[in-house]
């Protein structure tokens, strides 16, 4: 791309070159030195990805920047395609279950809980006391340490060396060995069953999960002495990658990223769905909306998911943990639709179903909440630096198997 | 005092130059002097690999390597051996010819940093009278293999690599050169054995290292500071950022030529910690009169190891920076402290000879360096804080 292109170049402009339009609010204008005389300065264009360490996975960041300052972000994803949602359309319903296990990886029991309530919705299921408080708390086992981690990958991202990373690292195994007592995974759960779950808790797991309760405070306080005082994580994340609250309810984006950017929006509270209408626990806001609030939120939102732990944990009741009405063999939910939604950790995951009667959904679709997050990727990097742009997409929190289904 | 064990070296050196015929004696002593200083420091280097990838690994709660040799310390060999026999892939589009050279050109500067230093009492390779001088101006020339990587690869990460680099090495070099100018000019000379000297000796036991005194300090803190950047560690690696541009600057190497960028950098790192030792922490000197029974180069030599295993440790505790941040650490804060330290070592030299008491010296020059340390401490923390949270109801 020559200068005498880009001295010409205003919005709405196709960047030269790289055949992008420019961004709504940027210009290009020709740089220019003290005698007034044009400068040779020329754009350069970035491919960031799909193989980069900190693109979290195959995603591919199409950058234009003017020294180090982005002026352009074109995020692309795609390398993970694997036609989820209509192998889902030509199988079981439950046969689906386990493949919503690697939507999102680091949240299979949140990805299960969600599919199951659509499920429910649409064959009017009931679920058991004693499952719904099991599906509380493995989702807030789940939260917890899917936040817990993306702490460690921000902190990678931002150039710790993975000290943080390991750290919470030794914490997520804790919660995946209580993952695996019960469902037989560490990851890939596949735990949730329609109308309740697959398997009553084993001897022992309530101790387990009440001990890890009990003794997870203790981390984060050592995790944020570690961290929220660090005068270069301060430095680089406040102010950083802003996202101003209007802009964020019209990109629809949900979960800790939104109530970073101060909006009140939580499904626990706004559905009550499960029992998180019989829980204690506050929604924490940020102001700013930046990266620093986006850190922040899910420290606290981790505090709030362990008082939910706690009160759970006291009074879970016995009983069966699954509706006896519900059929695992010749499942046939009557015709109709229904949108089961969920508050997970990402944000608001839902599963949207066409029944005609036969055994398969007619139509299945996925709201992924790292898809829908990523959209604003480009608004909150503009005029930050590569650098930046690193641990903004890390405050994202994005996993790609759910981006690209 | 037995100075047989502190003078080994040179007395081995001296019996072995006396056995060759004189025709070959300057030779033979040109290489005694050359040979351990490339055997010593590459294997330093080597275990020091190991050393800090166990260090890490116990910072992050993990082991580490622990299968190669004893405790894993055989790691740098096997290393080694796969970066020897590993292809060496140069980019089609690359300049081939700056893309060779680079990783050389930035070796052998770095290799002759190492003929200024003293290690030990009557050992130090070439007694150049600017020996400060040269040392900076080798190192300084480093920069222009990094460039050289960037550009030749024709990659665009290892241009915005080299750009960084260009950018923080040069930045980083004012405040370097400024805070070792303080020792300069209290010793009134460049070479690097007499600074040494004029730290020896010791009132009450306690020795006359410069970092005991006050701009000594400041000079000491704005120096290891300052050499962290320019050996581009952590948390001032960002040319060559993992997370952002990949591998910066030799990102497009491979095999022996990748080992020898990792050579020359912690190379690079051990001299400039050696000068460090040399300015201010008086080179092969003891801390204690009643420790100088053990021999100089020891001391030497311990006081690099304590400083790396420094280095490791930062390593595995702090994020990095950004590239502005970085700028403005270096010409908004370190550039400004380097020159009010120059002042207050005037100060000091002074009021010695106007004969102060050394309790006063240390408060009046304490003082003079705190007041602005403190502005501009509190100038860069207004920006950032922590911040209190709402709760929705």
């Amino acid at each position: 791309m020559s200068r005498e292109i880009l001295a010409d170049v205003t919005a709405e402009h196709v960047l030269p070159g790289s055949g992008m339009v420019a961004p709504r609010n940027f210009e290009v204008r020709p740089k220019t030195g003290t005698d007034g005389a044009a400068l040779d300065s020329d754009l350069l264009e970035v491919s960031m990805g799909p193989h980069h360490p900190s693109t979290h996975g195959v995603f591919r960041m199409d950058v234009v920047l003017d020294g180090e300052i982005v002026v352009k972000l074109k995020p692309v994803f795609g390398y993970l395609h694997r036609n989820h949602e209509k192998i889902a359309e030509g199988t079981s319903y439950l046969a689906s279950m386990p493949y919503t296990d690697r939507l999102d990886y680091f949240c299979s029991l949140t990805n299960n809980w969600a599919y199951a309530l659509a499920v429910e919705k649409l064959a009017g299921l009931t679920v058991p006391d004693r499952a719904e408080y099991i599906r509380v708390i493995t989702a807030e086992l789940t939260r917890l340490q899917n936040h817990t981690c993306l702490v460690g990958f921000l902190l990678m991202d931002m150039g710790a060396l993975g000290t943080p990373l390991m750290y919470a690292f030794r914490e997520r195994e804790k919660i995946l060995d209580l993952f695996e007592s019960l469902t037989g995974a560490r990851m890939m759960c596949n735990y949730m069953r329609f109308g309740g779950c697959r398997v009553d808790l084993p001897p022992g797991w309530i101790e387990g999960a009440q001990q890890i309760a009990d003794e997870y405070p203790r981390f984060l306080d050592e995790f944020e002495n570690l961290l929220t005082g660090n005068e270069i994580l301060l430095a680089r994340t406040q102010g950083v990658g802003k996202l101003s609250a209007e802009l964020a309810v019209n990109a629809s984006i949900t979960g800790p990223m939104l109530r970073a950017s101060g909006v009140d929006y939580d499904l626990r509270k706004v559905d009550k769905y499960g029992f998180y209408g019989r829980f204690d626990f506050r929604i924490p806001l940020g102001d700013h909306g930046d990266v620093y609030d986006r850190y922040m939120i899910r420290i606290l939102e981790m505090r709030e998911s362990l008082k939910i732990l706690q009160q759970a944990l006291k009074s879970i009741p016995a009983g069966p943990i699954i509706d006896p009405k519900a059929k695992l063999r010749g499942f046939r939910p009557k015709v109709g639709e229904a949108y089961g939604r969920i508050e997970g950790p990402k944000g608001e995951l839902g599963f949207y179903l066409i029944s005609d009667g036969s055994p398969n959904p007619y139509r299945y679709r996925v709201r992924p909440p790292s898809l829908i997050n990523l959209t604003v990727l480009e608004d909150m990097c503009l005029g930050h630096s590569v650098s930046d742009v690193v641990i903004i997409l890390g405050s994202v929190d994005i996993v790609l198997g759910e981006v690209d289904r | 005092m037995d100075d047989s064990l502190d003078q080994i070296f040179v007395t081995l050196k001296h019996t072995v130059v006396g056995l060759c015929p004189e025709c070959i004696q300057p030779l033979v002593s040109i290489l005694l002097s050359i040979v351990p200083l490339v055997a010593v420091f590459p294997l330093i280097f080597a275990l020091t690999t190991v050393v800090e990838r166990k260090g890490l690994g116990r910072i992050q709660n993990r082991l580490g390597p622990n299968r190669v040799g004893p405790f894993g310390f055989l790691q740098f060999a096997a290393d080694g051996i796969k970066s020897l026999i590993k292809e060496d892939i140069v980019p089609r589009a690359a300049d081939k010819l700056v893309h060779f050279l680079a990783p050389i050109s930035l070796v052998v500067p770095v290799l002759l940093l190492y003929s200024v230093l003293p290690y030990g009492r009557n050992m130090v390779p070439i007694d150049l009278d600017a020996g400060v001088l040269f040392f900076f101006a080798l190192g300084a020339s480093t920069e222009l293999s990094l460039f050289m990587a960037g550009w030749s690869s024709r990659n665009k990460y290892s241009l915005l690599g080299a750009m960084r680099s260009i950018a923080q090495m040069v930045s980083y070099e004012m405040p370097l050169v400024l805070s070792s100018l303080s020792v300069v000019m209290i010793v009134g000379s460049l070479s690097l054995p007499k600074i040494v000297e004029a730290q020896m000796g010791h009132t009450a036991g306690i020795t006359h290292w410069f970092v005991f005194t006050p701009w000594g300090l400041a000079g000491f803190l704005l120096f290891l500071v300052a050499s962290l950047a320019e050996a581009n560690r952590s948390p001032f690696d960002l040319p060559e950022a993992e997370s952002e541009i990949i591998a910066g600057y030799f990102v497009e190497y491979s095999g022996f030529k990748f080992a020898l960028f990792f050579l020359g950098e912690y190379l690079g790192l051990f001299a400039m910690a050696g000068l460090g030792i040399t300015l201010f922490l008086g080179g092969w000197t003891a801390p204690l009169a009643c420790l100088d029974f053990v021999p100089s180069w020891a001391w030497f030599f311990l006081k690099l190891f304590a400083m790396i295993a420094l280095f490791i440790w930062i390593r595995g505790t702090v994020p990095r920076l950004r590239a502005d941040q970085l700028m403005g650490l270096a010409w908004k804060f370190m550039l400004p402290m380097a020159l009010i330290n120059l002042l207050v070592a005037g100060l000091w030299h002074f009021m010695r000879v106007a004969e102060w008491p050394f309790g006063v010296r240390w408060v009046v020059c304490g003082f003079i360096l705190i007041v602005p340390y403190a502005v501009f401490s509190w100038v860069f923390a207004a920006k950032v804080g922590k911040r209190t949270y709402r709760y929705a109801n």
